[in-house]
């Protein structure tokens, strides 16, 4: 028993000495605003004060608190400095998924109250404990630093005016006062514990042994869950027809990681379980966890359909690359390599089912609740209408939350046991058994005539796609149709291959493998300029996109092809930043200082959408009879502000403010199909679904009222005014009016689908209705002499064709950049090395430049108002406009990345030995 | 994962004086918590279960403060009252590393000792204490013992401590707080990181600019944290004007880096060299600048 006191009140803890306090929070004290991300002090998502001082409450015993003073977010009272730091938060939208929220305000609250005042430097020292993979700080640091001025004000757009409108996030509210619901923050008081048992080698046969009498001897487990206990079919996958992953392995797993079997059972004897105890005998085989290792000659087929391990292959071809590079008159060739990268949001997989009746019930964070309800329905052997997914909010996924993870494991649990049953991965479990970025393997030749026009680009890149097809497919297609950058191309070919190895399954994280082939290409599109004597940007302005001219796929843009005006809307930023550090190293030079500055620039395109394949949304808004306007928001939230884009748009489609329309959330059995969070296609294509929903859903109300199409509509409770550019104005009363079977007496339900066309067998064809692009400007320093880079200050410009909300593009530019400068500088995950937030390094405050943006707005005739996607794009030129500043400022070439202090030394001296220089 | 009453509660025993620690070792192994930041981690999200002995709670231990021949550092002082503590000049080393040692969050309960307890290769405390000359008291029911710093760490993870000790306190004699000192660590990222190598140095210095005492130490870069006797014996008597150019690689030859996730081995031993260099070097402008005013 230990008595303390939690937010101002006395309270008594009746759980053992030894438990870590979070669980006291978040369980016995009811207060999950206390986030649990790794359980282990590299989060901080899980701070509180104790006695006034921040501390990660899960490396702290409760009997450790005895007679101190707890205050978690729930007790940071919302008055004086606290409701500012709220208010400032959302101002500067500082919170997108918002799972580091609490641990930021805590943080942020402890400093100042020691400190009204504090400095960049000071925010950073204060909040360095916390992670955030959402926002890339920048915003935050702003948020925290502004509490002591006027505070910014928002705007609240009137009707015809919300696109374009810097609105903050419309569900903001419950994250920065850390209410918001994730996956393991409201599972029924009542529900058993699931535990999945994981395999600990690479690559191992195994086979299970007695488990009646394992369940016979550990009282408290009431079942053990393998292959053999699922109903339906033992395999999902997010593209039907490459579906291979099984949610239990059946004799072999694949990966460390995979699933063999699951226990379920009293929480506390599953939380206690050792699994050592577990009956199981492995029986390891040869690991192949390299491309070249699972290709050799001989080596074990994974997938019994697929010759060589080899997944599929991807291929685009136009003109005669090889001809276009013998008659080239400058030629580079470039090897680059990218590790393994993990998502690393905050918020593990957790979510919990119900069983009602024959019904399954799940509900949990996910990033595409219809597929998962697909997903379930196959494994379960039941009809789609059988199962209700109903998403929690969603702690980051960049991705990985596309793939099902955790849901099969609760539902059937659920259904076999007829008991709630929840559970949430460990940080650990976590980083083994989810989707990553595919590592690659990339080889390119490309060449340019003597003004410096490209002439011929071969491009062969491999990516290890791990165990499971998850996404390779997706990125082996993707990767040639983008491979060439948003530059003309007339000579290309382009080859990749998705390769399965015994790493954990390769899927989607932002860009598709596209930031890989970036990497590559724009790396050697400046070693041409430096063999022509030319100017970087110009090269590549020489070089870029146009309307009218075909793209590598023979695709033509007639308008919105947006590449030069991002570059145009650099040149002052380019020229300005390369004289400073010209300035800056010739006074290095001559202080004998270590620092060296460089300057580099990359661009990006991206087709938004699935390539090639249909992928529908469907949005259905309505009026009900008390004057609501309800919008069903299907397209998943997780962060990145779908909430509020997609409203802003229905909102202007309908004619009414933003603020009058009300949001219902990603529910399977109360929302429409919006397809999946990814492939930057929530704003373009959900968005445009909206429109469409907002424009029918006004077209009735009008022709209801028989007024003229510009007439104005306003909501005053059940009174719908309809006011005609005449003057005239007619009332509805909605309350008289009958409603139909969704509750609605007005009701729109929309349908968009992006037209392409199949590519034919070189590639050719129409991949993508819209692209978006955008360049980026890296300013860093590198200490010569230790290897550190420091990323000084990027300057971006995006082509987004209409910014519908100006302050959710800047965050969503700022988190991919930071993304983008983990995977430049320090992100490396390897299988049973670096499982753990400790080892696995994502930046922190203390690593992001600051930020300066252009948003360039080129309108596209598909996006709703000119609206292109954004999401993915902002990932792709971080990590070679670094590689490329590296280059500048030091001649070290980095193309193995992570570009760590080791390998960059180590680039110096080979570059200082070339140059014969010691 | 959430917390549940558990079946099998740890045996956990919180004390408020030495004097109940000792007594409660003296009955069998227990697992020592202080700050729980090395404890908690390792259990990698299991609960903490078996015999506990918490002593987070003994104020006596948890002060940092001058008995007339020592500085004394409790078993229960953290990272946190060492930077909030007034401290000599010599002590700024120590101080610049409490300030890196993962977070605030952690530094508001990691303590001192628990890093020298857990004897990471790479633990942070361990240079600057070292050329502080520190000495570990241990205490057990038979009484006190001292150890040198060099001692009581033995390998990676290893300690001197037998059944039934713990650590009570550091005592750092006077004669060793003479000076001024510094610290540089070296890691991947800002915040939050374990350190691929980093330097530990204190000086005193004559008014002539003549270095008369030099403590030199790298952590990260052998299984323990080492003092380098060459590279002190070559600088202690000469000007320290020139020092940092006198910082050579060959000096570090008693170092045993290895590869591994963080760094390979020979970026380690040339990055230690060079951040000696700019500990030196950092120590002659704050030299120069002190004989200008
Ligand atoms: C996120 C994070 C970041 C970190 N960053 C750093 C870093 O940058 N640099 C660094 O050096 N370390 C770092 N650490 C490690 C850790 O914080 C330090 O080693 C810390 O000083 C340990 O102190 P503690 O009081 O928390 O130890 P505890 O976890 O309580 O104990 C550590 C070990 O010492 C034993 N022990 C503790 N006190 C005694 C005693 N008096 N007598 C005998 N045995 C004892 C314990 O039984 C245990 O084995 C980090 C840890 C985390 C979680
Ligand atoms: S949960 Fe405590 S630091 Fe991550
Ligand atoms: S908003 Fe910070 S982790 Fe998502």
């Amino acid at each position: 028993m230990t008595c303390f006191t939690l937010n101002g009140k006395p309270v008594t803890s009746q759980l053992p000495a030894s438990t870590r306090l979070s669980d006291v929070l978040r369980t016995e004290m009811g207060l999950p605003g206390t986030k649990i991300g790794c359980n282990a002090g590299d989060c901080g998502a899980c701070s509180v004060l104790l006695d006034g001082a921040p501390i990660c409450s899960c490396l702290t015993a409760i009997a450790q608190v005895e007679g101190a003073a707890v205050t978690s977010i729930e007790g940071l009272h919302a008055d004086g400095t606290i409701a500012k730091l709220q208010d400032s938060f959302l101002a500067h939208g500082a919170a997108q998924c918002g799972i580091c929220t609490p641990g930021m305000m805590v943080a942020a609250s402890a400093l100042l109250a020691e400190n009204p005042a504090p400095n960049r430097h000071d925010v950073e020292d204060a909040l360095g404990g916390v992670l955030c993979r959402c926002t890339g700080y920048s915003k935050i640091i702003d948020a925290v630093l502004a509490v002591g001025g006027d505070a910014k004000i928002s705007p609240r757009p009137q009707a015809g005016q919300n696109v374009g409108s810097p609105i903050r996030h419309l569900d903001g509210q419950p994250k920065v006062d850390g209410s918001l619901i994730y996956g393991d923050d409201a599972v029924p008081q009542d529900a058993l514990l699931v535990r999945v048992i994981r395999s600990p080698h690479h690559y191992s046969s195994f086979k299970i042994g007695d488990k009646a009498g394992f369940l016979a001897s550990h009282p408290g487990i009431l079942a053990v869950l393998d292959a053999s206990d699922i109903p339906g079919r033992n395999c999902f996958g997010v593209i039907p027809p490459f579906a291979d992953q099984p949610v239990f392995a059946e004799t072999t797993a694949l990966y460390r990681g995979d699933a063999v079997a699951a226990i379920v059972g009293d929480a506390d004897v599953i939380t206690h379980f050792d699994e050592a105890d577990f009956p199981i005998t492995w029986i390891p085989h040869e690991t192949m966890l390299t491309p070249a290792s699972a290709m050799a000659d001989g080596a074990r087929k994974m997938h019994a359909n697929r010759d060589g391990n080899i997944l599929v292959r991807g291929y685009v071809e136009t003109g005669d690359a090889d001809q276009a590079l013998a008659a080239a008159a400058h030629k580079v060739e470039i090897h680059t390599t990218t590790p393994f990268i993990e998502h690393a949001y905050i918020e593990p997989e957790a979510g919990y089912a119900t069983r009602e009746g024959n019904r399954i019930v799940i509900h949990g964070c996910t990033q595409a609740a219809q597929m998962d309800r697909e997903s379930l329905a196959e494994i379960l052997g039941m009809e789609l209408d059988a199962i209700r997914v109903v998403p929690s909010a969603c702690g980051g996924g960049f991705g990985s939350k596309l793939d099902v993870s955790f849901q099969p494991y609760v539902a059937l649990a659920a259904w076999v046991l007829g008991r709630p049953a929840r559970i949430c991965y460990s940080r650990g479990e976590s980083m083994r058994a989810s989707t990553k970025r595919h590592p690659s393997d990339i080889w390119l030749t490309v060449g340019c005539d003597e003004t410096g026009r490209i002439s011929g680009f071969v491009f062969d890149g491999i990516f290890n796609t791990g165990a499971y097809a998850s996404w390779g497919p997706t990125v082996a297609n993707r990767v040639p149709i983008h491979a060439s950058g948003p530059y003309v191309t007339k000579d290309y070919r382009a080859n990749s291959v998705a390769v399965h190895t015994n790493a954990p399954p390769a899927g989607a994280f932002r860009g598709f493998g596209v930031p890989q082939s970036a990497v590559a290409q724009e790396c050697a599109f400046d070693l041409l300029a430096e063999k022509l004597g030319m100017d970087r940007l110009a090269f590549r302005r020489l070089n870029a996109l146009k309307n009218g001219v075909p793209t590598v796929t023979g695709q033509v843009f007639n308008s919105g092809v947006g590449i030069d005006d991002c570059f145009a809307a650099l040149e002052d930023s380019w020229h300005t930043a390369v004289a400073s550090a010209a300035s800056f190293n010739q006074t290095a030079i001559s202080d004998d200082s270590p620092w060296r500055r460089g300057v580099g620039i990359a661009s990006c395109w991206y087709g938004c959408g699935n390539t090639s394949l249909p992928n529908p949304s469907t949005m259905r808004m309505g009026i009900t009879a008390d004057g609501k306007i309800v919008l069903h928001q299907g397209a998943m939230d997780i962060g990145q502000g779908a909430n509020t884009v997609i409203t802003q748009i229905a909102a202007d489609a309908l004619g009414v403010p933003v603020h009058d329309v009300h949001i219902l959330g990603g529910d399977t059995d109360l929302t429409p199909d919006c397809g999946k969070t990814s492939a930057s296609r929530q704003t373009f294509v959900s968005g445009k679904a909206a429109m469409l929903s907002g424009m029918a859903l006004r077209d009735m109300v009008l022709r209801h009222g028989n007024v003229d199409a510009n007439a104005k509509i306003a909501l005053d409770g059940a009174v719908l005014t309809l006011a005609d550019a005449g003057g005239g104005t007619l009332r509805i009363e909605l309350a008289d009016m009958p409603v139909n079977d969704h509750g609605y007496v007005f009701m729109a339900e929309e349908t968009y689908d992006p037209p392409t066309s199949p590519l034919d067998e070189k590639g050719q064809g129409v991949p993508y209705a819209v692209f978006g692009y955008g360049a980026q400007i890296v300013e860093l320093s590198v200490d010569a002499a230790l290897g550190r880079v420091r990323v000084d200050k990027i300057t971006t410009a995006h082509d987004v064709g209409r910014a519908i909300n100006p302050l959710l593009v800047e965050g969503q530019i700022e988190g991919g950049v930071v993304q983008g400068i983990g995977m430049a500088l320090m992100e490396d995950y390897q299988p049973g090395r670096t499982e753990n937030l400790h080892d696995y390094l994502i930046p922190t405050i203390g690593d992001v430049p600051q930020f300066d943006h252009v948003i360039v707005e080129v309108a596209d005739e598909e996006g709703p108002y000119g609206a292109k996607g954004l999401g993915e794009h902002v990932l792709i030129p971080t990590a070679p406009a670094i590689l490329n500043a590296i280059r500048h400022a030091t001649g070290a070439a980095i193309y193995d990345l992570p570009a760590t202090p080791d390998k960059v030394c180590a680039a110096i001296a080979a570059a200082q030995a070339a140059q014969g220089r010691p | 994962m959430q917390g549940e009453v558990s079946a099998v509660a740890a045996d956990y025993v919180r004390v408020d004086s030495l004097e109940a620690a000792i007594a409660a070792l003296a009955k069998g192994p227990r697992t020592i918590l202080a700050g729980g930041t090395d404890v908690f981690p390792r259990l990698q999200d299991r609960p903490l279960t078996g015999a506990i002995l918490d002593i987070s709670g003994i104020a006596a231990l948890g002060t940092i403060a001058f008995d007339g021949d020592y500085w004394r550092i409790g078993a229960a002082a953290s990272w946190r009252t060492l930077i909030d503590a007034d401290v000599p000049p010599a002590f700024n080393g120590l101080k610049a590393a409490a300030r890196e040692v993962g977070s605030v969050q952690i530094q508001n309960r990691a303590t001192i000792i628990g890093n020298l307890c857990n004897a990471s290769p790479a633990a942070d405390g361990v240079p600057p204490l070292l050329t502080l000359d520190a000495e570990v008291e241990i205490a057990s029911a038979a009484g006190l013992r001292y150890l040198p710093l060099s001692a009581f760490i033995l390998g990676n993870r290893k300690t001197a401590l037998g059944d039934g000790e713990m650590v009570s306190a550091l005592r750092i004699p006077a004669a060793s707080t003479a000076g001024q000192s510094g610290f540089l660590k070296l890691g991947a990222r800002s915040y939050l990181v374990i350190s691929i190598s980093m330097a530990a140095l204190r000086l005193a210095v004559d008014e002539a600019g003549i270095i008369r005492d030099v403590a030199l130490s790298i952590g990260a870069c052998s299984e323990v944290a080492k003092r380098l006797d060459q590279l002190e014996d070559a600088l202690r008597d000469t000007t320290l004007a020139t020092a940092s150019s006198r910082v050579t690689p060959d000096l570090f030859a008693g170092l045993s880096p290895i590869d591994d996730v963080r760094a390979t081995a020979a970026y380690r031993l040339q990055a230690s060299c060079e951040i000696t260099r700019r500990l030196f070097y950092e120590q002659q402008l704050n030299f120069a600048k002190g004989v200008a005013a």
